[in-house]
């Protein structure tokens, strides 16, 4: 009977989060749309329903029925897998992050993560790295000029500052001794957030930083970057598949905040005590402030040239995480 | 009984492969098929694509691979050592410290070098 309950369990929690996580991207599509349109001072979609609501529906229809275009000259079982591993990567992120909780559900404590991995953030990295694969493969095998080049950079971006990004959460590990994203949640509550607490603000910008290189939005964003190489990786993509890649990239960025709300923002707690079934209500509000500010960059700042991003990542990030593992390391010691 | 709290990971990762795989599939068999030699030829603005596509990569991009590689194996050995960091004390600091600093020459010798510039 344990196995059924077991199983139950995991079936609605897995539908729910993934249900959850595709309306996210759906409209996450729909409000960047906005916010840019708000900031360059227009109105961005409002035809599709009232406020473009119906935007996002109908961009997946049309997705669905447009042409599914193959080059000529494309490797083809490559150019097809690729889109699916950036995808599936991207979902599967979310297995480990606690979004809540542990809740009484009929007698049964139910606690508000898909999967409570001794290993999480470790199988965060291990999987999020898998996401560069697909976007690589995509652009190699698409036998294009404009999609190798975006592929090759995205390459050296994307692991450059993986080396930052998982430098950056090497403090907050050493303070919380546990590799468990649920414990690190329950060791920061009452207000004792790591990106306050424990002298680990900066650790968190640099988090920030490194993410928005990771998931390739501006102002890092040169494996796309639409002056220069007309679309990157994904150039010659088309229907469902590009929406594939679309969809990894929101669903990407949403994994990056909620991580983030994880590790550094004290996850599920909050500034007064909901009752644990509604405890999500914070880990959601602080992801959404979160991914506004992701957009909020895009508005803002200009893309950097790439001989920038890579000076940036490795001569600054990279000496400075390492820095912040040793003063976190003193702070540590001497306070016992 | 460990492995069983991998299985629920199991069941998003094909809930994943599912989506994808129905997603392409879906687009194929919904959407109109009318292709020509045009339409397949890369996607250069309008102009035919001059030479080789797949040809040498800039030694540039192997650098920073290789670079990546070391960096990630330190990386790699960081990770077990934060975890039980407090329970080594002083003594794993010490080491770790020692450790790093060993890389960081590297690190120095590498930048002075000049493998880290993007003319």
């Amino acid at each position: 009977m344990e196995l059924v309950y077991f199983l139950i369990e995991t079936i609605v929690k897995v539908g729910l989060v993934f249900g959850v996580l595709m309306g996210c991207v759906a409209y996450l599509t729909l409000a960047e749309r906005k916010i840019l349109g708000r900031i360059q001072v227009r109105y961005g979609p409002n035809r599709v329903w009232p406020f473009g609501l119906g935007q996002p529906i109908a961009d997946g229809i049309k997705a669905f029925f447009k042409e599914d275009v193959i080059p000529a000259k494309a490797d083809k079982p490559l150019f097809v897998i690729a889109p699916m591993i950036s995808i599936t990567a991207a979902i599967s992120l979310f297995a480990v992050i606690p979004f809540g909780g542990v809740i009484e559900f009929f007698g049964r404590e139910v606690s508000l993560v898909i999967a409570k991995l001794d290993i999480g953030l470790l199988y965060v990295f291990a999987i999020a790295s898998l996401g560069e694969y697909g976007v690589v493969l995509g652009g190699w095998s698409s036998y294009n000029k404009y999609g190798l080049m975006g592929a090759l950079r995205a390459a050296a971006q994307m692991i450059s500052y993986e080396l930052a990004l998982a430098l950056s959460v090497m403090g907050v590990l050493m303070i919380a001794g546990t590799l468990n994203l649920v414990e690190i949640v329950q060791q920061q509550a009452g207000w004792h957030w790591n990106a306050f607490y424990h002298f680990q603000f900066f650790p968190f910008i640099f988090y920030l930083i490194c993410g928005l290189a990771e998931i390739n939005r501006t102002p890092f964003d040169m494996p796309e970057a639409e002056a220069e190489l007309a679309c990157g990786f994904n150039i010659e993509y088309s229907s469902m598949k590009f929406a594939l890649f679309f969809m990894a990239e929101y669903a990407h960025l949403v994994a990056v905040c909620a991580i983030a709300t994880t590790l550094f923002l004290g996850g599920w707690d909050g500034p007064f005590n909901l009752p644990p079934y509604l405890s999500w209500i914070w880990f959601v509000a602080k992801t959404g402030i979160l991914v506004y500010f992701f957009i909020w960059q895009r508005g803002t700042f200009p893309r950097l040239r790439y001989d920038q991003i890579m000076r940036f990542g490795w001569k600054f990030l990279l000496p400075l995480t390492l820095a912040n593992i040793f003063g976190t390391g003193l702070y540590m010691v001497l306070t016992g | 009984m460990m492995l069983s709290q991998y299985v629920p990971v199991l069941f998003i990762i094909g809930l994943g492969i599912f989506f994808a795989v129905f997603a392409v599939v879906a687009s194929r068999l919904l959407g109109p098929r009318r292709i020509n030699p045009a339409k397949a030829s890369p996607y250069e603005c309008g102009m035919i694509t001059l030479g080789p596509t797949h040809q040498a990569i800039p030694i540039k991009y192997y650098i920073i691979a290789m670079l990546f590689l070391v960096f990630d194996l330190e990386v790699v050995f960081l990770y077990p050592w934060a975890v039980i960091f407090r329970t080594l004390g002083v003594f794993g600091f010490v080491e770790m410290m020692i450790f790093i600093f060993i890389l960081l020459v590297g690190f120095i010798y590498i930048w002075k070098k000049g493998a880290l510039e993007w003319e």
